[in-house]
């Protein structure tokens, strides 16, 4: 059990020291304008563009210029902004990270609940009505782009039936911290949650379903069924049990990606000051340190995240334990 | 009569119509008797037994006829009550070990769970049960065996995990669906003594289900050949092997090897491979392939005549 | 069926967005703050003077629901929302398909590559493709996104504008490729290692030759599931970097700027933002079941997945 693991943790590194080096050849090695133009901002004075070529290295070697990076990164979280004159970004960065946290994890609650619920309703009514009315309602939750669902959202809860006993506990767009104000906090959420959860409701859903009705055609659900266990204990135990490793798996990916920045587009119609909220308004002033902050350890965050479902995949299935 | 099966017929609905898998098969077992069921695959001796396991979950499929487990009719009666006889009174061992376990649980787990299922019984109590069991299939430690996966077994440690989950319950009837097939030779003589020990000790009937005639001639009471969905032939397993009268018997018994003897230098082989069940021949099934087929083998299909050892087949019904 | 033919539908519809602007008489590209159409034989401003606060603001038009004329309104520079969503779309239809052809070719050459030559070509590729797999789809389009949206990229003779279509098809094309090069190398070695294969090596034929005539032919069929599935992933990765002002630049439209447009609408004249997404939606589901379908009758097995994002 220990050996899968260490290569795991061996792997991460690997990947975790690629994407840098990724990071690091987009930002400072593409082709065409400078470097130092691009960080200092738009209209940089002469004096600044000096600095920034002198303090990231520009006129030494590669290698040198991603150690310099990575130790502003890191090690000594001195980058700073110079469109946002003086900001320092890594605390900017770290700060955010509970924000996308919460609406990461809320989401991840209602879409893992709703989409078992879903997967199993319709594994177990498969080809009737429901199942096909479920699987309809999943994949337009996939068709539809997230920031407009946002959108539509705002518009129902915010204006049009913000009025109504339906919507009218809907607190205005923003975060609200939770140790201020719980209450508070978990409002301002839910509509985000809501939104964020149905496209991979949608998702995991239709997965779930395929899964359990292809474990449902082998051979051990025989065995179990010739055991004398009721219908419901075979789905649920047997069916559903083997097929969540798969799910497991893929949630592991979701939620990375998510936290590391596809969360982006809800943290901005909702106006959530999260990790995707700080790259969109770096991006909307071109303000690169802090686009290479939030991308470097909302990356970072992803391949953790990736290592540690791979554990737990360890853990759930026991074939792997000692393969 | 512990089983009694009369009429069965199985028929799957299917996109060329409505296919019959089983045509008319009827057959008794009595207590403690082990029942061997011959035939190619595809011959229905299966979907047969499945049949009588109430296992046939197929939607499109239609089951007629009469199945009677110690005087009480099982075709229609309601899931809830079939479940409670299933793994209980009747169980069953499956052809493949490999994957007839749950992956992702340990043999005690799965055993238990049977128990737990039938049985009032403590998870502490469930699992001293299943240590007995494990014992009784000769684990030589059965304690530390609860605790392993399926995958952590070799074939035939699971197959003896599938034997010991399927008598937790001690059931009167045991159907086993070619459990050796699937393991090599040496592990095959250890799994058919312990069937033979499991009669001696819990009485239980068994039905053996195998294409292969040596493992029936040393362990069946009586002999059941079936061909294409019918039985065409019948008999204790003396009538049968020192006497077959079915063409299709004698060719099978044609085919094993001699244990003594110079061994031939080919077995013969059955001319031809069993029909379609799409394209059945209008006549005998066994006909396009029979050497001592005549005109009336096309005209209609023979009917199983005898007493205790009966064949299906116009040449014996007129000698 | 029915979903390609209402995909189809939507494709002719963007097509025919120049005839359709020629015969409205706008121009979907030029504000016109102060133009002024006929509706019912009344004289209407596209954008009104705002009655509400102290009377400064303007809101552009409302839906008139007429063809040719403002049919879903004005946005807030007075641009025919109708006119611009057909141009939009005909951009998002643009992109996702070129995106779509050049992930193909990148994923089927490295998986190729990888799967056929196996070795060290095999370990550098994939482990490459492990990091792009592993690096967050967004974040990779904004990094690649933002050094190249305000001076474009000149590599060699080749020189991309900044406000270039090509941009964001490169980014879009780039980002998926592990998507499709992970299960067609996992393919290729398969078929590496079949016999009528070994016996072509064994043979002597030429490693290019076995490529294209014994292993290319045996993955089209998944790669053409792959095409609607990626088509559809495509279009909301297009719309959703074009959302957030990477993709398609002004005064260009594609369906995604046209929601970004309408953001700033939405409480007021809110079809300019719902309008475009209703369109992503239906095409995108659309190219989903037909994809579904297609794989279905394709390739039954096979363990092509909507994206996720």
């Amino acid at each position: 059990m220990i050996y899968p693991i260490l290569r795991r943790l061996g792997q991460m590194l690997f990947v975790m020291f690629g994407i840098s080096v990724i990071v690091f050849l987009i930002f400072f090695a593409t082709p065409g304008a400078d470097p130092a133009a691009r960080i200092a901002g738009r209209n940089a004075a002469p004096e600044v563009l000096e600095a920034v070529r002198h303090s990231f290295g520009f006129d030494r070697p590669l290698y040198v210029q991603y150690a310099l990076m990575m130790k502003k990164i890191f090690i000594t979280g001195d980058l700073t902004s110079f469109v946002n004159r003086g900001w320092k970004v890594v605390p900017a960065v770290l700060d955010s990270i509970p924000i996308t946290l919460s609406l990461v994890f809320g989401a991840a609650v209602l879409w893992v609940v709703f989409s078992i619920i879903i997967g199993v309703a319709a594994a177990a009514t498969r080809n009737s009505w429901l199942d096909r009315l479920l699987m309809a309602l999943g994949l337009l939750g996939i068709s539809m782009p997230v920031y407009w669902l946002g959108e539509v959202m705002n518009l129902i809860t915010q204006s049009r039936y913000h009025d109504t006993w339906l919507f009218s506990w809907v607190p205005p767009l923003g975060y609200k911290n939770f140790s201020d104000d719980p209450k508070g906090w978990f409002l301002t959420l839910v509509i985000p949650w809501i939104t964020l959860a149905i496209l991979y409701i949608g998702i995991y859903g239709r997965v779930l379903r395929a899964a359990i009705i292809e474990s449902m055609q082998e051979d051990y659900i025989r065995t179990a069924r010739a055991k004398g266990l009721s219908e419901t204990r075979i789905l649920l135990r047997h069916a559903l049990r083997t097929s969540l490793i798969a799910f497991v798996t893929l949630f592991g990916l979701d939620f990375g990606a998510l936290v590391g920045g596809s969360a982006l587009l809800t943290e901005v119609v909702f106006g959530l000051q999260g990790i995707g909220k700080l790259t969109y308004d770096a991006l909307q002033s071109l303000d690169l340190p802090m686009i290479m902050a939030t991308v470097m350890y909302a990356s970072m965050f992803v391949v953790i995240a990736n290592a540690v479902v791979d554990f737990v995949y360890i853990l759930l299935d026991p074939r792997v334990k000692t393969s | 009569m512990m089983l009694s099966v009369r009429d069965l017929k199985v028929s799957f609905r299917t996109d060329d119509g409505l296919v019959r898998a089983i045509d008319g098969v009827s057959f008794d077992l009595e207590e403690g008797e082990i029942l061997g069921v011959v035939g190619e695959s595809g011959s229905g001796k299966t979907v047969s037994l499945l049949a009588v396991m109430g296992l046939i979950t197929d939607p499109n499929a239609v089951i007629e006829g009469s199945i009677r487990y110690k005087g009480r009719e099982l075709v229609g009666l309601p899931a809830r009550e079939l479940r409670r006889l299933r793994g209980n009174e009747i169980a069953m061992i499956f052809q493949d070990p490999m994957t007839a376990l749950t992956p992702v649980y340990t043999i005690g787990w799965q055993i238990a769970e049977q128990i737990q299922a039938h049985q009032r019984l403590s998870r502490s109590a469930a699992l001293d049960r299943v240590e007995e069991l494990l014992a009784e299939v000769n684990f030589p430690n059965p304690r530390e065996a609860m605790s392993r996966y399926p995958h952590q077994l070799s074939g035939g440690m699971r197959q003896r995990a599938v034997i010991a989950m399927a008598l937790s319950c001690n059931p009167a009837l045991l159907v086993a669906d070619e459990p050796t097939t699937a393991l090599d030779v040496t592990v095959q003589a250890g799994i058919l003594d312990l069937v033979r020990k499991l009669r001696a000790t819990h009485n239980s009937a068994v039905v053996f289900i195998t294409h292969d005639m040596g493992v029936v001639s040393e362990l069946a009471d009586r002999v059941m050949v079936m061909y294409a969905g019918r039985i065409v032939e019948r008999g204790s397993r003396s009538e049968l092997f020192n006497d077959p009268s079915h063409p299709y018997t004698r060719a099978l018994l044609g085919s094993i090897p001699p244990l003594t003897g110079d061994k031939p230098r080919r077995l013969p082989a059955i001319p031809g491979s069993p029909p379609s069940l799409l394209r059945l021949p209008k006549g005998c099934a066994f006909g396009p392939r029979c050497p001592a087929r005549y005109e009336p083998c096309d005209a209609g299909k023979p009917d199983l005549a005898g007493g205790s050892h009966a064949a299906a087949c116009f040449r014996v019904a007129q000698a | 069926m029915a979903a390609l033919a209402i995909f189809l539908l939507i494709v002719f519809a963007c097509l025919s967005a120049p005839l359709y602007a020629r015969w409205a008489g706008v121009d979907p590209f030029l504000s016109t703050l102060d133009a002024v159409i006929t509706i019912d034989g009344q004289d209407v401003p596209v954008m009104e003077q705002s009655t509400e606060g102290l009377g400064l603001g303007y809101t552009p038009l409302g839906p008139t629901w007429r063809l040719g004329n403002y049919f879903l309104g004005a946005d807030n520079q007075g641009r025919d929302v109708m006119a611009r969503m057909l141009y939009g779309g005909l951009n998002s239809l643009l992109i996702s398909s070129a995106a779509t052809v050049l992930t193909l070719i990148l994923g089927t050459a490295a998986g190729l590559i990888a799967g056929y030559f196996g070795g060290v070509t095999d370990t550098v590729l994939s482990r490459f493709l492990d990091i792009l797999w592993a690096f967050p789809i967004y974040l990779l389009a904004i990094s690649l996104s933002i050094v190249t949206i305000a001076e474009g990229i000149s590599i060699g003779p080749i020189t991309i504008e900044s406000g270039s279509l090509w941009l964001p098809v490169i980014i879009i094309g780039i980002v998926y490729v592990p998507y499709v090069a992970r299960p067609i190398r996992g393919q290729v070695l398969a078929l590496r290692n079949s016999e009528f294969v070994m016996a072509a090596i064994n043979l002597g034929v030429p490693g290019p030759r076995i490529l294209w005539r014994d292993i290319l032919p045996n993955i089209t069929t998944t790669l053409i599931v792959f095409v609607p599935l990626m088509m559809a992933l495509n279009m909301l990765t297009e719309s959703a970097l074009s959302f957030l002002s990477i993709g398609v630049q002004p005064p260009d439209a594609s369906w995604g700027t046209i929601i970004q447009d309408g953001q700033a609408l939405l409480y007021t004249r809110p079809l300019v933002a719902l309008a475009p997404g209703i369109a992503i939606a239906v095409s995108v589901m659309a190219l989903n079941v037909f994809g579904d379908g297609l794989r279905d009758a394709l390739d039954p097995r096979s363990k092509v997945r909507l994206g996720r994002d």
